[in-house]
């Protein structure tokens, strides 16, 4: 109960401290929103005027006052109009949302599918020793380095050039829903696929190694057995750490992803804001983008410990072990209760 | 699957004849295995006995068709007869009738309880496992077998054990589960590789009477692997000695023991120290009446407690002293406080209370400056050699660290230092250029003790350090380190759990029980006439001493203590 209370709160203080810093950075941008818009000198307005607008946006308190106001007008939900079309950020992102999460989330399942696949395969019990195999599995090893060292927006642009423009099998023009969303998905599955594959390929690997693997070998299990009831349990931490913060990389590449393909999106949005300087739109994604950041690792912290009873520190632990613990450095492979056990038993 | 022939009934149940295996690695081919024969009867033990390297894991692994992905019997034979009389021919069997027969006809035994089972699953899953493997459905009855077994060996509550995670279970106690797992569907074969090795004595004991008495419920026949030459004198009807590969010598054990015609198995009687004495050297108690070096008094050690709860007392009035030029040593199981004590002895931990005089100085209110000149005075030796050596130093270089950091001596004097030093270990000049991972474990200890005496202590703290080595490198280490003594006149404290190691070299010792000195005094008196139980316990707990098998209960009734 209280790991839990402490990671919320630690996540509602990430969100608080994103959230100040987003306002500060886009505070000490030179000029703003109000004379990006209305400075122009076509429109004739004067300085009285301008001022009057500012009054009216609030633009004239004090910075402290105008931060606490747009906190609480967050809080309540209410994340103000957009400088640029005059029309509530609210309504732009209802808008734009639903195209980005069908991306996001096809992008993430695809990229999860993909390095399942990969670190499957490669690790996978019946291709070891085998000569004829030897070099799919090397293959199959070399490819998530390879694919993380690429960049988004190049993909993209390969992805286009190769499967549209010169094989002609996904129109760029005129695509139904379903063929506009293949190669954007693809586009932002395949960075993301790379690492997580590379973190459950040498987890699999490391757990493969552990005595109890043998030992489960040694009671009749098969290579499936081994890798679902056995490996994959052990193996799936480190994995989970990593897709929790890969959740980063998928807000950053859907921004680009939209931008090369032309989708609508929230990516799109950002780009539009960040060039017209429309602060409360920008405000709004990066508070959207912290806050499902911030749950997306919540959710990741709460699953280790049903994962894995060893992260359970419930009170029911006695005293012993910290005894233990500080007196001997201890293995990581087996954490302080291990060391316990041993006090306790005798 | 192979023809099946008809034998007498009187075949053994398992014949292993001119077994070979090979490792292939990146110098070639290696064979660990060269031409092995053994048996194991049904209901019988086998004992195959060797040190580290002599491939009688392999051999074992051979058996179960687990050898290492690079790893392959290139000859032989491995025969398994039922008790219907089928001899099935296990050498070059498919892979799916190997599972078959693994965790149905042959049951394995691990070596390392803490490691050896799933982190993430219960006990009852675990123990269940080979019942779901081999096609076992319904929940309930697993649920009732699981149960049903837990309590065969001896665990209280298997009901609530079966719910628990491996890490909330004591050593011990997980190797009961672990057994309970190869005994789910009885095989006729069990195969314990080294069960007791990562044990404490008083548990190894109650462990391998457990399987003593389940092999003798069953009627399986088991094939034990184990560098403990007493341990296999104690359980075995049949010992098998290997070295590099091959076997020694084979028989009856009490023939084996009685007229070993090997050399080597001469050899490994004569280095085992819970057998033979294997340290001679002349007890160094005759100036008593001088100030002792070491003076230990009413020492304290607690460990906070997580969250306000009372704290852990690890070290409870500890009292003792150390002439100079003698060893003392600390006995007890892991948990005894044992090591605190040496570390605090060291100065690397400043006690809760009491006091430690060494030399006259009360290393306790030392801080600083002078505790790191008082570092050269105490020097510690570790129990793993494999991860106190950096790996990637040179010896010569790891050797005059020691000198570097107190800043003694030029380059040249330290490098003809440390060559003193290597000399002083019995060790050649050459291993100065090597790195630590191109030497073997008994290498690397001497290398450890060497770094130790290269500041000229007055007091060396072995922690252990001769419990991870071979026997018969273990009785080169203690001879080595009774000579160092008597040339250097240096004062030890010996850290063990062994009571058979520490009889051979300590004039006195401190049993010590959670943190408790039940008892102390000069080895003889203590160990020939034991006045506390507990020291009995531990006495009566050390194979080959033969008192190992009273009509007890089973089960160690403080292992159940564990929660």
């Amino acid at each position: 109960m209280r790991y839990l209370l402490r990671r919320i709160g630690g996540a509602l203080l990430v969100l608080v401290l994103a959230f100040t810093a987003a306002y500060v950075l886009l505070a000490a941008l030179p000029g703003d929103a109000v004379l990006a818009r209305y400075g122009n000198p076509d429109l004739g307005l004067t300085a009285d005027q301008l001022a009057e607008i500012r009054a009216a946006y609030g633009a004239d308190r004090s910075a402290i006052v105008q931060y606490l106001d747009t906190a609480v007008s967050f809080l309540r939900g209410d994340l103000g109009y957009s400088v640029q079309s005059g029309a509530a950020v609210s309504a732009l992102l209802a808008e734009a949302l639903p195209s980005t999460l069908t991306l996001a989330a096809l992008g993430l399942l695809v990229a999860l599918v993909l390095a399942v696949l990969i670190a499957f395969t490669a690790t996978h019990g019946s291709l070891r020793g085998g000569r004829p195999t030897a070099w799919l599995r090397s293959a199959l090893r070399g490819l998530p380095p390879l694919m993380v060292s690429l960049p988004v927006f190049w993909i993209g642009i390969m992805l286009i050039q190769v499967f549209s423009f010169q094989l002609g099998l996904v129109p760029v023009l005129n695509a139904g829903p379903v063929q506009s969303l293949i190669l954007p998905v693809a586009t932002l599955a395949i960075p993301i696929a790379a690492p997580l594959a590379q973190v459950l390929i040498r987890s699999i690997d490391e757990v493969s190694a552990q005595p109890f693997v043998a030992v489960a070998r040694s009671r009749g299990a098969s290579a499936w057995w081994l890798l679902w009831r056995t490996v994959a349990r052990n193996a799936l931490l480190p994995a989970l750490t990593m897709a929790g913060l890969l959740f980063g990389e998928l807000v950053g590449g859907a921004v680009v992803t939209e931008a090369v393909f032309g989708r609508m999106g929230v990516g799109q949005l950002t780009a539009q804001a960040v060039a017209a300087r429309d602060t409360p739109v920008l405000m709004a994604v990066v508070v959207l983008s912290t806050v499902v950041f911030v749950l997306v690792n919540l959710i990741v912290d709460l699953l280790y410990p049903v994962l894995d009873a060893r992260l359970r520190r419930t009170d029911a632990t006695g005293p012993a072990r910290t005894g233990a613990t500080s007196s001997a450095p201890v293995a990581p492979a087996s954490p302080e209760p291990a060391e316990r056990s041993e006090v306790t038993a005798r | 699957m192979s023809p099946a022939h008809h034998h007498a009934p009187t075949a053994p149940l398992l014949e292993v004849a001119g077994l070979r295996v090979a490792y292939r690695t990146r110098r070639g081919h290696v064979e660990a295995v060269r031409g092995v024969d053994l048996a194991v009867a049904r209901g019988g033990v086998t004992a195959v006995v060797g040190e580290s390297g002599s491939g009688k894991s392999s051999a074992a692994q051979a058996v179960i068709g687990l050898l290492a992905d690079n790893g392959a019997v290139t000859g032989g034979t491995i025969a398994l007869t039922g008790t219907d009389g089928r001899r099935q021919e296990l050498v070059g069997l498919p892979e799916r009738d190997w599972r078959q027969l693994r965790g149905t006809r042959i049951g394995l035994i691990p070596q390392d309880p803490t490691s050896s089972l799933d982190p993430v699953r219960t006990i009852g899953a675990s123990v269940a496992d080979p019942l779901r493997i081999h096609g076992w459905r319904d929940r309930d009855r697993i649920d009732a077998r699981v149960l049903e077994l837990l309590e065969r060996v001896g665990l209280d509550d298997p009901a609530a054990r079966a719910r628990q995670y491996p890490h909330e279970l004591s050593g011990g106690m997980r190797q009961r589960v672990l057994i309970a797992a190869a005994l789910a569907l009885e095989p006729e074969l069990l195969i314990a590789d080294e069960p007791t090795s990562a044990l404490d004595v008083t548990v190894q004991a109650t462990v391998l009477d457990l399987i003593d008495e389940l092999r003798e419920a069953t009627g399986a026949g088991v094939l034990l692997i184990t560098h403990d030459l007493a341990v296999a004198a104690d359980r075995a009807d049949t010992l098998v000695v290997m070295r590099a590969g091959r076997v020694e010598e084979s028989g009856p054990t009490g023939q084996v023991l009685a007229a070993p015609s090997a050399d080597y198995t001469r050899t490994l009687l004569a280095d085992a120290p819970s057998l033979r004495r294997v340290v001679e050297r002349a007890p160094r108690l005759s100036s008593t009446d001088e100030t002792p070096l070491v003076t230990v008094h009413g020492l304290r050690q607690e460990f906070a407690g997580r969250g306000g709860r009372t704290p852990f007392v690890a070290v409870e009035d500890l009292s003792f002293e150390i002439p100079r030029g003698t060893t003392h040593a600390l006995v007890g199981e892991s948990g005894s406080g044992k090591t605190t004590t040496g570390r605090a002895i060291a100065g690397f931990r400043v006690p809760t209370a009491g006091s430690i005089l060494v030399d006259g100085t009360e290393v306790t209110q030392l801080g600083g400056k002078r505790l790191r000149e008082f570092r050269s005075t105490v020097q510690l030796v570790h129990q793993n050699p494999f991860g106190s050596l950096d790996p990637r130093q040179s010896i010569a270089q790891i050797l005059e660290e020691p000198l570097r950091n107190t800043r003694r001596g030029s380059r040249a004097e330290r490098r003809s230092a440390a060559l003193h030093h290597l000399e002083l270990v019995s060790l050649p000049p050459e291993v100065a250029s090597r790195r630590p991972r191109e030497l073997s474990g008994g290498q690397r200890q001497r290398v450890a003790i060497a770094r130790a005496l290269i500041l000229q202590p007055d007091v060396v703290v072995l922690d252990e350090a001769v419990s991870a080595l071979d026997v018969t490198v273990q009785a080169q280490i203690l001879r080595l380190l009774a000579s160092l003594q008597d040339e250097l006149g240096l004062t030890y404290v010996f850290i063990s759990h062994d009571l058979a190691v520490v009889r051979q070299v300590a004039d006195t010792v401190s049993v010590l029980r959670r943190g408790v000195q039940v008892e102390s005094g000069a080895v003889e008196r203590v160990l020939e006439d034991p006045r506390h139980d507990y020291t009995r316990q531990l006495l009566a707990a050390i194979p080959g001493s033969g008192g190992t098998r009273p009509g007890d209960p089973g089960i160690d009734h403080e292992e159940l203590t564990a929660s």
